[in-house]
């Protein structure tokens, strides 16, 4: 890639990194009555998909120069995540947390960053990671965008170039990529594999250790309308949650091996997987 | 040796005894069975191969192999690396892999009964469903539990929770006339005369054909955390190991890799690994109920690592960084066949403070006979997994160095007061070398075992010893 700005030339970006903690397991439950997540005596991981995101982040400040602050919404105990994002990387980090704020749904979530976010000292460039294992709706990183009235991509699969005054990135749309120029400030998702997220190092979490964790709560927002936070500001309805029928239909065909690729790629193409 | 070869009356009557859709004759026998996963030791097919769905179908082979002196060979799934399931002179192959049903997880006993072509990670998976756990991990996962039995596998979890032969209560076994006996059963000890059970446990199918068995079962731990801990040269990293249990510090296991076979593994599987940092790794895990006490001990262990000269000590906490440092680790073994068109493996077994000297030598091997050489394995149980690479030396020097150098390491290794395989077994590729490291008298006391219980030597025949 093309780095034009450099720490030589004291380019500082500021880069803001929004994370959240999910179920450490992949077997998560769900209350088929609510529709909620059931948390209890569950433990909780950093959402893997931000561990891309904040190892993109780390990454342009190492190129460039710059500082990374983390943001979160959740419970008191949501602070882990801040203090994890301080050993992989992270400068400084807010959790925002209220209890005006619990059940908000992904618009509510995502004007609730956006407000966190208008409170920080300025921003260059937002990074999320592409979806949550949890929630699954990759809709928080552009609506977050939408709410600050900023330009965003999804999908980022590379960087292509650091400048002082904007980024330049290669967009996954499955079949073909789109470069896209960002002049900041702007918001990005990246995918899965953008970059190969560090592990934790122990010498790192003892030196992060006594950091602390900005704490921010309603009360600190701009915007006080309670109708747009928290379960008053989420129009998102569950009516019901179901894991899917498993499909174990088998059908097994023995024959030439030629025969069986002919006849492999007709049963895809009739059911137009291609 | 005299045996009778197989003819269409046999295909017949084996088709009667089992059904006719699962016997196999001549060149209906897929290439697959006549080696095991080292090509390099010879191909020799079976005559006729039977799939078996019982013990009483095994019982009637055996029987009729019995009366007419036909050899018969078991076989699981065939990932074995020491040529033990392949059938040296012909006859019939017992494939067990369709006898696969876990028969029974017995939550008050701790136990689960199997039989024994259910893989192990299909074992695995259905026990850890019961919150219980099989704790032999053996790194192949699509082997068969009953291979495993039968070649004592050892695996990484071996440092904590020891090796098949542990979790062994008791087996239904076909013996080579045919009578199938009980032997041991689900109790918890036993002081009832000579184990049988013990003998049979590593004898690679020659004494007799396991059709079922008790396995013990502990509570699954619930936290697991792993330790990759990079080191700048592959000597710190292996000495490292003893000071972690001299300091009481019990990891569930201990495994050592260096930079190239890291760098293979890459190029294999297509995925980065996570650090760069270094040379040599160890990689440890711990286990146990609570978080707060995982922490403890693996907090513990990274502050003596790093007094021990560790670079640093990166930590796996998630399904995610778990599966990116183990898959690298599970795919050793295949990464390095890849590489190379042809390799010959070691996997002795030294004591614990002996594995870095043997390490050494392995290295100064390499370099005096211009050969390369990949070591990796489980430093916490002294089992060192030993490759020499062929790459582009010619046929003739390379037959020539192989012989060489596997017999120095062998030597090295006894003389460290070692063991010929620590985990993989003796097949008939290892014979030699195990004769001449247990010596004249234990190879007559072992071959005195085997005509015990088959007098006919049909079972399995030129496998352990001649």
């Amino acid at each position: 890639m093309r780095i034009t700005g450099s720490k030589a030339r004291g380019v500082i970006l500021r880069i803001v990194v929004c994370i959240k903690q999910v179920p450490a397991t992949s077997k998560v439950q769900i209350d088929e009555v609510t529709g909620v997540l059931r948390r209890e005596g569950i433990e909780s991981k950093l959402n893997p998909y931000d561990l891309y995101a904040l190892e993109t982040a780390v990454w342009i400040k190492d190129k460039v120069g710059g500082a990374v602050t983390t943001l979160t919404m959740g419970p008191l105990q949501a602070e882990e995540a801040i203090k994890e994002s301080f050993i992989l990387g992270a400068d400084q980090g807010y959790l925002v947390s209220d209890r005006k704020l619990a059940g908000s749904d992904v618009l509510a979530t995502a004007y609730t960053l956006s407000q966190a976010i208008r409170l920080l000292d300025g921003y260059d460039l937002i990074i999320c990671g592409k979806q949550t294992t949890d929630g699954d709706t990759a809709q928080v990183g552009p609506e977050v965008a939408e709410f600050l009235e900023i330009p965003h991509v999804t999908w980022v699969k590379k960087v292509n170039e650091v400048t002082e005054d904007s980024i330049v990135v290669e967009q996954d749309l499955g079949t073909s990529s789109a470069i896209l120029e960002l002049p900041y400030p702007a918001l990005i998702t990246v995918e899965k594999d953008i970059f190969q997220p560090r592990l934790p190092s122990y010498r790192r979490k003892k030196l992060t250790a006594a950091q602390q964790v900005n704490v921010l709560t309603f009360s600190d927002f701009l915007d006080s309308d309670e109708q747009k936070y928290g379960l008053n500001g989420s129009p998102t309805q569950v009516e019901r949650v179901f894991p899917p029928d498993a499909n174990e239909d088998k059908v097994l065909w023995e024959d030439e091996p030629s025969l069986l690729g002919e006849k492999i790629y007709m049963l895809i193409k009739d059911r137009n997987f291609i | 040796m005299n045996y009778r070869a197989i003819g269409s009356d046999d295909v017949r009557y084996l088709e009667s005894v089992t059904a006719p859709d699962r016997v196999f004759f001549g060149s209906d026998i897929n290439e697959d069975f006549s080696h095991d996963e080292m090509l390099e030791y010879g191909k020799y097919p079976p005559e006729v191969l039977v799939e078996v769905v019982n013990g009483d179908e095994i019982s009637e082979i055996m029987r009729y192999a019995y009366a007419n002196n036909i050899p018969v060979t078991p076989r699981g799934s065939g990932t074995g690396l020491c040529g033990g399931a392949v059938p040296l002179y012909g006859g019939i192959m017992i494939s067990l892999t369709r006898m696969n049903k876990i028969l029974e997880i017995d939550e008050e006993n701790l136990t689960v009964t199997v039989e024994p072509g259910v893989l192990l990670m299909d074992l695995a998976e259905a026990v850890e469903e019961k919150g219980l756990f099989y704790a032999p991990d053996p790194g192949e996962k699509t082997a068969t539990i009953g291979g495993n039995v039968m070649t004592n596998a050892g695996g990484m979890r071996a440092v904590k929770y020891g090796v098949t032969r542990d979790y062994v209560l008791g087996m239904e076994v076909v013996l080579p006339d045919g009578e199938i006996i009980e032997v041991a059963g689900k109790v918890a000890k036993s002081s009832s005369g000579y184990s049988l059970k013990d003998l049979l446990i590593g004898s690679e199918g020659t004494l007799g054909i396991v059709s079922t068995l008790v396995l013990k079962l502990l509570p699954l731990p619930r936290k697991m955390i792993s330790l990759l801990v990079p080191f700048s040269t592959l000597g710190e990293c292996i000495d490292a190991v003893p000071a972690l249990f001299k300091a009481k510090l019990l990891p569930t296991a201990v495994e050592f890799m260096e930079r190239a076979v890291l760098d293979a593994s890459e190029e294999y599987l297509g995925k980065p690994f996570p650090d760069k940092s270094a040379d040599a790794y160890l990689l440890l895990t711990f286990d146990g109920n609570t978080t707060e006490e995982v922490d403890r001990t693996s907090d513990d262990a990274a502050e003596l690592l790093l007094d021990l000269g560790a670079i640093d000590v990166l930590i796996a906490d998630t399904e995610e960084r778990l599966e990116m440092i183990w898959t690298a680790r599970g795919a050793f073994l295949e990464a390095i066949k890849s590489s190379t068109p042809q390799m010959d493996e070691c996997d002795v077994v030294v004591p614990l403070n002996k594995v870095g000297e043997f390490v050494k030598y392995v290295d100064q091997l390499a370099s005096g006979n211009q050969v390369r050489i990949e070591t990796f394995g489980h430093a916490g149980d002294g089992n060192v997994h030993v490759y020499v690479c062929k790459d582009s030396m010619p046929d003739s020097r390379w037959e020539e160095t192989k012989e060489s150098v596997m017999q120095a390491m062998y030597d090295k290794a006894i003389g460290l007061r070692g063991q010929v395989s620590g985990e993989h077994g003796i097949g008939h590729a290892k014979k030699g070398y195990l004769a001449e490291s247990i010596g004249d008298r234990s190879m007559q006391l072992s071959a005195a075992i085997k005509r015990a219980f088959d007098p006919k030597n049909l079972l399995n025949p030129g496998k352990v010893h001649n």
